[in-house]
């Protein structure tokens, strides 16, 4: 029972977060720095899309390199 | 600070991106799930394997019909937070491997090869009855094949549906790409090698960045130069930035080969 639960939480984690949890960690940590500065009244919109051109260039870049 | 562009403009934008696409998502998974229903229905049985697709498509609308209003229930700049950044963690895994693909990185996806494996493991599987269901391991193949490949397309109908308030029309366009891509598949009886389905992959993967990225950023807090508009934005860097990418790397082996 505990095996299958295992098995099913796995599923899910692998199916939204896949093999690269640096990714997962950068974007929750861009959309938190976003929610930080807009709240203290500077305009944050730029931060999600450089976060995300950095993590998808070291991402590609280590898949390229690790052969996976 | 907020930027005006009319409610009607915005409107297009959103309909036309949210129904492009969930159609070409639903397209590329409806494809892949059709090689192996073409693969189990002609090595094995069709009523099984018809009777597989028909209770996997029932499981995924059942998913819609629950997740839909409930997902939609959450309170919009909550739900544009979470969402935005659960499908931009998505988007990115779709968009790496598209890059990937394109650079000669990890292998095309190819349904020839596909039919042809899966074809090989239902000839030399054996037969067994369960219930109503002649063959139990056709069955159970299809059923799989239909409800893994559909998860992927009820989240991005889920998703896109709600955040642009809009599940049926989400809906509507999963349906039609089912219907386009299983009417082809049925008419011509082979694996739909010839669908674009990389390319469609690496357009997929540029929409959900874009859309998380747009989501998620405006559900904490930002305001969009532009307003919606900035998905165009989004959707060109994020595209120009792939195929940049795609092609370094494609130049580096070739140059270190």
């Amino acid at each position: 029972m505990i095996a299958r639960l295992k098995g099913f939480a796995r599923f899910w984690f692998d199916f939204f977060v896949g093999d690269d949890r640096t990714v997962a960690v950068g974007v929750v940590v861009a959309l938190a720095a976003t929610y930080g500065l807009s709240h203290a009244g500077v305009p944050a919109w730029w931060m999600t899309p450089a976060t995300v051109l950095i993590l998808l260039t070291q991402s590609v870049r280590w898949k390229a390199r690790s052969g996976k | 600070m907020t930027y005006g562009v009319g409610l009607k403009g915005r409107r297009h934008v959103n309909s036309a991106a949210l129904f492009l696409t969930v159609f070409l998502a639903c397209a590329v998974e409806a494809v892949e799930a059709t090689t192996v229903v073409l693969a189990v229905g002609t090595a094995r049985e069709w009523r099984s394997a018809l009777i597989g697709v028909a209770t996997g498509l029932l499981l995924l609308a059942v998913l819609v019909a629950v997740l839909g209003p409930a997902v939609s229930a959450v309170p919009l700049n909550g739900l544009r937070l979470l969402v935005g950044g659960v499908l931009l963690i998505f988007g990115l895994q779709w968009l790496r491997k598209a890059v990937l693909r394109a650079s000669g990185h990890k292998a095309l996806h190819d349904e020839d090869a596909v039919f042809r494996e899966q074809l090989a493991a239902a000839q030399s599987a054996s037969a067994g009855r369960y219930g109503p269901v002649r063959d139990w391991y056709g069955f159970t193949v299809v059923f799989k094949s239909v409800v893994l490949e559909g998860l992927e397309v009820v989240f991005i109908v889920v998703t896109f549906g709600a955040n642009a308030h809009d599940v049926p029309g989400a809906a509507v366009a999963a349906v039609i790409a089912i219907l386009v891509v299983t009417g082809v598949g049925v008419a011509i009886r082979a694996p739909l090698s010839r669908v674009p389905e990389n390319t469609m992959k690496f357009v997929v993967g540029v929409m959900l960045c874009a859309f998380g990225t747009f989501w998620g950023a405006e559900g904490a807090g930002a305001s969009w130069p532009g307003s919606d508009l900035a998905i165009l934005a989004l959707v060109m860097l994020y595209g120009g930035v792939a195929l940049l990418l795609a092609g370094a790397l494609r130049d580096r082996s070739k140059a270190s080969s």
